[in-house]
Formats: structure tokens, C-alpha cells, sequence
């Protein structure tokens, strides 16, 4: 029997060129704006939603709250400089930003940064990935009517900015990876420390797990939402946790190994139903490899040996003329940095690929298609967009 | 990735050669070429990962340069495709229709470098600025400090010192 049949009769008719034949003056339509001030939109968007009753007929993206114009204000300070300003191009991870950044300036001036430093870059950047879980989990839940997870989440999250505060000095913007290598060691006691704060990760994982997870409602309202067809994966430059959870193994750190993945015994986490359940049951599963990760670099990572590589005088740093792309794998998926130099002190141009670019535009103004009004922002959160990647 | 290089040259008139790794190659590709080269690519090399599509504004050469990265994740390499367009009446063909989501990065680079591509879905729409009609602020003769004091009050600042004198003398005392 089926439980709810609507009627498509009411529905607006493609004309030939492709565009739909929505009369507002019909009086079946409606403008709803969700955003840019909503409590079901991830970051500063608007989504434009023409509804039918309480299904979405059509959706219009609008970003641009935020833009900063952070790549052309790159073009106009020394390749140093520039480091304040990437890590704020995505506040739940700044380090990706850090690391790309750092990695790109590093191949075109030939520069190598020594082994220990990418251990502790690899740290750095699993712990980050947890850090950007913790808020997409509480996130999630919270846009699905269950508001104590974030709470939850957000309290382990602050553990692991303790940990952070303590290795680079910093909660948010670490600042920490630069280019030639990182800027200390880890603190005494370190390993320590870290390991009871992943202990309490494990112990909120397991909570999260049995009243989110488990839960009668989530599932009901999760299972089947924003379904993305395996066929759509590569024509709408879907990456990360997104793609895994529809049985397609895209993962950076196994398909292009950088820094030390290559040493460390993981595989990617993937999914098969690819909705809104599989996509956060991925995550959810990621932070445990992360854990894993974590566990594996502090037991395998040298302890002694240089951080930094010799880098010219930060000053008159000019890197000689070429391009390159360099990518790493985020919690939201490929995260990349494309760099041209021109000879000068200053980069020419610095275009950051984030995944929300594709994700959070094209992808969701497709599956956003005869979504009920209240299950927008579960579709939206579980894409884990973040749009002042959009607009840098 | 050189030997994909040869290969493609034998069936479309490439241009200039750049190795950046063992992974990852750019190649200049004249502009009524790169259509049938991307679907080559696509449909015959596995490069069916459009990553990123962007513009390098070569002011002093005259001409923009559109990047096309496409990526094959079976056979682990990227290949960057350089399209030189002139600045003046910059347009090009758009390829939302093999990739949805170019559409987005073809309507950010009308806005922000002024390259038309005709047909492209609401490529005229404000994408992230609203109401600007000046120069497209990503070409390199728009001047963002002309454009911060004529439209930002001045707000005195606190005391600093010159970062240049001063790193020298903190960090490279023995510098000339």
C-alpha cells in the first residue's frame, strides 16, 4: 500500500527549452526563501524554493553573504603573507587550507618538507577531520529535530581544541603548517592526553550511535532523502564521504597519497544506499577511522629529526613562473589548491577548489526536486556544504 | 602522462608541454579544439572528473588563460587544459552540458573576470556581488586599494612598526 500518493497533475509542466511553466499568479505556487537567517541553512546562503503544497517544485541557490575576496587579495601580498588569509577561507578546517597552500608553494620552489613535519601535518589534519565531524553530527541531528547531539558533539569538539591549543597555540586558526615544514613539535605528555580525549570521542560515538542512529524518527525521516544516483557522481564533481556513501571509493588519501597515508594500514569508509542515513553513518564511521589514524600516527611517527626544511628569506621569497594543483582529502571531500607563479614575490592567481563548490550549487538544486519544505535542511546538512567555500 | 601527451597530439594540434609531476601535466589546447578534446578525454580516457575550471589573467600578454583540470581516479594522473583567450571581448564555448557543474564555475568567471560563455544557464545573473557594474574585480588592472578609499572611510590605526625593517632586525640581523 502506498502511504502517500501525490497528485501530479498539480505539477508545474517542462516546457520544450527545459524551463518550467510556473504561474505564481495561479495561486498553486509559492516563493518560500529558506536563508540567508534560518536555522536550516549551513552557513550564509539562501536557498529561493518555489513550493506546491509542501513539495519543492523548484529551488534557486543564491550565495555572495560572505564573499571576502580572499583569492584576489592573495594576489596582492608576499607568498607568506598569505597565510593569515587561507586558513579563513573555511573556519571548521582551516588546516586543509594550510597544508595545500603550503604544499603548492613548497613543489614550485622546490622545497621538500622533511619527513617528521608531514607526520605531524598528517596529525594535524585527522584531528581537524574530527573537529568538522563533530560539528556536521551535531549539525545534522539538530536540522532533524534532535537538538542534544550537538550538544553532545560540541563538547568532545572542544576537548580536541584543547589538544589543538596545546600543539600549535591556537584553538581555530592554527597557523601551524607552514611552508618548509611545521612550526614545533609535540608538547611532553602529548600522546597522553590525546588518547583520553579520543577515549571520550569513542564514548560520545558509541551515545551518538544508539539516540541518533538508532533512532525510530532519524531513520524514518533520513532513509531515502536525497537520493544521488552513482551515475551522477562524476557529472556533478561529487567527492568525499558524499560519494562513498553511494559505492563509489573516492578518497584522496587512497587514490593520491600524500604526506604519510601511504604508511598507515586504513581503507576508505563507503556506503551503498547513498541518502541522507548512509552519508551520515559514513561520517559517523570516518571519525572512528580518524581515531584509528590518530592512534597509528602518535605510535609510528619519529620522534626527533628536523621540522623545517631551509626556506629562502621570507621577504624576498620569489617562486620561479608555473602551476600546480595540489588536493587532500576533507571531511567534506576534495579540497584543492590551484597556484600559479609568475616569477614575482606575489602568487598570480590562487583558485581554492572546495567541495561545496559542486555540492551545495548544482547537486543540491537537483536533488532538492520534491523535497517536503521540512526536510530541506536534513538534505542540505547532510551534504555537509559549507558556502563561504563558495565564495572564498 | 607523457605518452598520453603524444597520443592526443596525434589527433588534435596541441600546444606547449609543462610536466609538473609524474601525475600531473598541463597542456595549451587552441580554442576550437578543446570541446571534442574534453569528450575525447571523458569518453576514451576515463578523465571523467571535471575538478576545477578557472581563469589566469596574463594582463601583460593580452590574453586570459581558462584551466580546465580533469582528473582520472583509476589511472591516478590529472591533465590541466590552458585555453588562451584575448581579454578584449573574452567569450568562450561553455560545457555545461557535459559536466552540470561547470554552469556555477562558467557564471563565476563572467562575474568576476567578464569571460562570457553564451547559453550557459543564469550566466547573466549576479552570482556573488550584487549590484556591481565596475570592471570585473578579478582582471588584474582593477585596483582593489583605488577601490577601498573611494569606498571605505579611513579609520586611523594603531601604532605599528614597518614588518619589513622590522623582521630584518628580529629574524636576519646578519643580512644585508
Amino acid at each position: 500500500m502506498a502511504l502517500y500518493e501525490p497528485d501530479r497533475s498539480q505539477y508545474p509542466v517542462k516546457k520544450p527549452d527545459g524551463t518550467l511553466d510556473i504561474d505564481l499568479s495561479s495561486g498553486k505556487y509559492l516563493k518560500l526563501w529558506q536563508g540567508p537567517q534560518h536555522p536550516g541553512i549551513t552557513g550564509n546562503m539562501s536557498l529561493e524554493l518555489t513550493v506546491c503544497g509542501d513539495e519543492v517544485v523548484d529551488c534557486q541557490t543564491h550565495v555572495g553573504y560572505l564573499h571576502r575576496g580572499f583569492e584576489k587579495l592573495m594576489e596582492r601580498r608576499t607568498y607568506i603573507q598569505c597565510f593569515p588569509i587561507v586558513c579563513r577561507i573555511c573556519v571548521p578546517e582551516p588546516d586543509f587550507n594550510e597544508y595545500c597552500y603550503a604544499a603548492a608553494v613548497e613543489e614550485l620552489s622546490g622545497i621538500k618538507s622533511p619527513h617528521r613535519a608531514d607526520w605531524i601535518r598528517t596529525l594535524i589534519l585527522e584531528m581537524g577531520r574530527i573537529n568538522s565531524y563533530m560539528m556536521y553530527l551535531g549539525g545534522h541531528a539538530g536540522s532533524l529535530g534532535m537538538g542534544v547531539i550537538g550538544q553532545w558533539t560540541t563538547y568532545v569538539r572542544d576537548l580536541m581544541l584543547d589538544r589543538f591549543e596545546e600543539l600549535t597555540g591556537a584553538r581555530i586558526y592554527h597557523m601551524f603548517i607552514l611552508p618548509g615544514g611545521v612550526r614545533d613539535g609535540l608538547p611532553d605528555g602529548f600522546e597522553k592526553r590525546m588518547e583520553e580525549t579520543l577515549r571520550e570521542i569513542e564514548s560520545t560515538m558509541k551515545d551518538v550511535y544508539e539516540a541518533m542512529f538508532c533512532n525510530a524518527v532519524f531513520k524514518k525521516r533520513a532513509i531515502g532523502l536525497g537520493y544521488i544516483d552513482p551515475a551522477l557522481i562524476d557529472p556533478y564533481g561529487v567527492t568525499g564521504p558524499t560519494a562513498r556513501a553511494a559505492g563509489v571509493a573516492k578518497d584522496v588519501r587512497k587514490d593520491f597519497p600524500y604526506l604519510v597515508y601511504p604508511e598507515l594500514d586504513f581503507e576508505p569508509v563507503m556506503g551503498k544506499d547513498s541518502d541522507a542515513f548512509t552519508r551520515a553513518d559514513v561520517r559517523r564511521r570516518d571519525v572512528l577511522l580518524s581515531i584509528d589514524l590518530i592512534r597509528q600516527i602518535l605510535a609510528k611517527m619519529p620522534h626527533d629529526g628536523p621540522l623545517m626544511a631551509k626556506i629562502p628569506n621570507v621577504l624576498h621569497w620569489k617562486v620561479p613562473r608555473g602551476e600546480t594543483y595540489i588536493r587532500a582529502e576533507c571531511s567534506r571531500g576534495e579540497y584543492g589548491y590551484y597556484l600559479v607563479a609568475d616569477g614575482s614575490g606575489y602568487p598570480r592567481r590562487v583558485n581554492v577548489r572546495g567541495p561545496s563548490y559542486t555540492h551545495a550549487v548544482a547537486l543540491l538544486e537537483r536533488l532538492i526536486i520534491n523535497v517536503n519544505i521540512a526536510d530541506v535542511a536534513g538534505l542540505m546538512v547532510s551534504l555537509h556544504t559549507y558556502p563561504p567555500e563558495i565564495e572564498r | 602522462m607523457r605518452e598520453l601527451y603524444e597520443q592526443l597530439k596525434r589527433l588534435f594540434p596541441l600546444g606547449e608541454y609543462t610536466e609538473q609531476r609524474r601525475d600531473l601535466a598541463f597542456v595549451t589546447v587552441p580554442k576550437d579544439h578543446l570541446r571534442p578534446l574534453l569528450i575525447h578525454l571523458r569518453d576514451r580516457e576515463r578523465f571523467s572528473h571535471l575538478v576545477l575550471l578557472t581563469a589566469v589573467d596574463w594582463l601583460e600578454e593580452g590574453h586570459f588563460q581558462l584551466t580546465y583540470l580533469m582528473n582520472d581516479r583509476a589511472g591516478k594522473r590529472d591533465l590541466g587544459l590552458r585555453v588562451l583567450i584575448p581579454r578584449d571581448g573574452a567569450a568562450m564555448e561553455g560545457i555545461h552540458d557535459l559536466w552540470p557543474t561547470a554552469a556555477t564555475y562558467q557564471r563565476e568567471l563572467r562575474e568576476m573576470f567578464g569571460i562570457d560563455f553564451p547559453g550557459s544557464p543564469r550566466v547573466n545573473e549576479e552570482f556573488i556581488l550584487e549590484g556591481w557594474t565596475g570592471m570585473p574585480p578579478y582582471r588584474r588592472d582593477f585596483d582593489t586599494k583605488k577601490f577601498s578609499e573611494e569606498n571605505f572611510n579611513h579609520r586611523p590605526g594603531r601604532a605599528t612598526t614597518d614588518p619589513a625593517t622590522h623582521m630584518k632586525e628580529k629574524l636576519y640581523p646578519d643580512e644585508a
